[in-house]
């Protein structure tokens, strides 16, 4: 048998029927849900008198939306629409009766943290959702991937997905990382290497040391970016680290099962000798932490550099260049580290985890919120505020001055009341510096936790290794 | 869906690279529950001020412009959000085609759904008919999906790739869902041996 990639072992585990085109029907293993892209599609259902192919495998959440102000459980403190919209999931997933977690619900929270914490999410699963953050599941070694609204519908009625195979492309990260240097870091840094369209028709499987090393949660970190980066998929092999983390989690497997399972896990591998159709190699030590400049994620660069002269780029940049830099205010030549910041989000599918928490803590620890700054976190989960508040984590917010939330989306994407103003200027966990990302005319700088936590100290953007 | 077979129009030059499909429909619009209505707000941001007022500049607003049918667009159009409200909007306003060099995956699967077809070019081409549309209204570009061709203006010819099967429901403006129903007897075959081989799933 030719060597095979994990992608092509995960893909040819999962095709339920293949047209003499290459055409195929990919079985979805978990389906999860939101209530921003999913309203149409059961409309679609109940118009078209179908039902739910496999409420097990479906699995809601409302996130999006939902205030993360400590009074949200009056239904007042949400606009007309987004309530509309929650409640419509819940009756949705009421009537079709696919597993839910409503906002009332400690388990509640950004349903790519959710998935993983319930056990949801497991090696060598097909997880699709519509949110194109579902790359965040490849961390499992999960082939996992966004949909749109159409494609919710079509899983929801037939568990699987019409695809043709993306390509091949494996990362590899070799080495040890620097102190200071993150997960985080190691996504921006590879976006800023291959463009938000190097990774367009490709699935890309991270490997190497440095990969290796990361807790599951760095590892998702890493995947959940993959999509900005143009992929379809990111997938991380998994290992003892992957099955540690989903043993004992609610939905995962017990008992003999749990070894037939793992016995699964331990083939998912890319074997020796594998075709790739596109490489990556980066040395570890060559990450720097790193900040955004511009309005595409593709827009990286070390604390340590300036912000880039628009005639240094190439093509159609240039003109995007400058219109970023006028976007976010800035000035070709000037020091990053000078850039003042008004606003820090810690939160969102990217850095709203625990160790994301910890890392910034750290960094807190003793410290205060720089005068007139406004400060928040938003813990991924309802479960994730709750251990932070075991932990100690969240008196070190509160006693640093920064708000401290209930679980959602919140300014990630600014669906809901937690948005900047026009003009304001955000260091942000988040994945998406777009314009108007985070608010009308806002301007986001996308960083890791430790660098959301020491801009809020000093009121510009800083280099965490000046406050370890 | 509408069925998409020959195209001629107005196309809209949007150089712009990355534009991603939070410019194409800002989130505040993603409230809605339905699938319609949502032209008026395509390109919000760039297209109207905080008072509800035409950007003039904006391409779209600009009299030439206002009836397109075609987008040509810079660079990896519809990048970021999976959001479906993107080609929906799109679709509203009345523009069946967009031109490119290249599209983000998820976008691109989401056009196909809603009758507009999105059309790679390498760059020398897309550049060129960019420079038609740049003349204005009195320039139509014509797209014939079944011959897979794009002319522009003068007459030149440009040919282009696309799935068959993605073709073929988009000419007969196909349901992939009652496609899909048809080979429930291999999605029954699948499920229950893979529920034997992974019973943990």
């Amino acid at each position: 048998m030719s060597p095979k990639t994990l992608y092509d072992k995960i893909w040819d585990a999962h095709v339920a029927d293949e047209s003499a085109d290459g055409t195929c029907l990919l079985y979805i293993d978990r389906h999860l849900v939101h209530e921003v892209t999913s309203p149409q599609a059961f409309e679609g259902l109940r118009m078209a008198g179908r039902t739910v192919r496999a409420p097990d495998k479906t699995i809601a959440v409302p996130d999006h939306n939902v205030p993360t102000t400590l009074d949200r459980a009056n239904a007042e403190t949400m606009t007309e629409d987004s309530r509309i919209q929650v409640e419509a999931l819940d009756t949705n997933a009421k009537e079709f009766g696919i597993h839910y977690y409503p906002v009332s619900d400690v388990r509640q929270g950004i349903v790519h943290i959710v998935g993983p914490e319930q056990g949801w999410t497991l090696p060598g699963m097909t997880v699709v959702c519509g949110d194109s953050h579902t790359a965040t599941h490849g961390a499992f070694g999960a082939l996992a991937h966004g949909i749109g609204t159409s494609e919710v519908e079509h899983v929801l009625a037939t568990q699987t997905l019409i695809q043709k195979k993306s390509k091949n492309f494996k990362v590899e990260i070799t080495g040890k990382l620097n102190p200071g240097v993150t997960a985080k870091d190691i996504t921006m840094h590879i976006i800023g290497e291959t463009g938000t369209a190097g990774g367009t028709g490709y699935v890309i499987e991270y490997c190497g040391e440095a990969i290796r090393d990361l807790s599951m949660e760095g590892r998702m970190t890493v995947c959940n970016m993959a999509i900005e980066g143009g992929a379809r998929a990111g997938l991380i092999a998994p290992d003892e680290k992957t099955y540690a983390y989903c043993k004992g989690r609610p939905n995962a497997p017990t008992g003999a099962e749990w070894g037939e399972a793992q016995a699964w896990w331990e083939t998912l591998y890319s074997d020796e000798g594998a075709h790739w159709d596109l490489e990556l190699t980066i040395k570890g030590e060559d990450i720097a932490p790193s900040v955004t400049w511009g309005t595409s994620p593709e827009d990286v660069l070390p604390i340590t550099a300036t912000v880039p002269d628009p005639a240094s780029f190439k093509g159609g940049k240039v003109d995007a260049a400058a219109r970023s830099i006028e976007y976010m205010g800035l000035t070709a030549g000037q020091k990053l580290t000078d850039i003042e910041i008004d606003t820090v989000f810690i939160g969102s599918c990217t850095n709203g985890r625990i160790e994301d928490l910890r890392a910034a803590a750290e960094i807190l620890k003793g410290k205060k919120v720089k005068d007139g700054m406004r400060a928040m976190v938003v813990p991924g989960s309802g479960l994730v505020r709750a251990q932070a508040e075991e932990e100690g984590l969240a008196d070190i917010f509160k006693d640093a001055g920064f708000e401290w939330r209930m679980a959602g989306c919140s300014m990630c994407l600014a669906m809901n009341p937690d948005q900047l103003a026009e003009g304001e200027r955000c260091a942000s966990t988040s994945n998406r510096n777009f314009e108007g990302r985070q608010g009308y005319k806002g301007r986001t700088h996308l960083v890791s936790p430790g660098m959301a936590a020491a801009a809020a100290v000093t009121g510009h953007l800083t280099d965490v290794r000046e406050l370890m | 869906m509408e069925k998409f077979d020959k195209l001629s129009g107005i196309a809209a030059p949007m150089p712009l690279v990355n534009i991603d499909t939070d410019m194409i429909i800002p989130k505040v619009f993603l409230k809605t529950i339905k699938r319609s209505g949502l032209g008026v707000n395509l390109f919000d941001e760039m297209r109207f001020d905080r008072e509800g007022n035409e950007i003039a500049d904006f391409v779209l607003n600009k009299p030439a412009y206002r009836e397109a049918s075609i987008l040509v667009a810079g660079d990896n159009f519809g990048c970021g959000s999976s959001r479906e409200h993107a080609p929906w909007a799109i679709a509203d306003f009345g523009i069946r085609c967009v031109i490119s060099t290249s599209f983000a995956d998820i976008f691109y699967n989401n056009c196909f759904k809603n009758g507009i077809l999105p059309v790679v070019l390498p760059e020398d081409q897309r550049d060129a008919l960019m420079k038609d549309a740049e003349k204005g209204a009195n320039a139509r570009i014509e797209v014939d999906l079944e011959a897979q061709t794009v002319t522009s203006s003068d007459g030149e010819v440009f040919s282009f790739e696309v799935d068959s099967f993605k073709k073929h429901c988009l000419m007969n403006g196909l349901d992939d869902i009652g496609l899909t129903m048809e080979k429930a007897a291999a999605i029954d075959t699948f499920e229950a041996q893979a529920s034997a081989d992974r019973p943990w799933v």
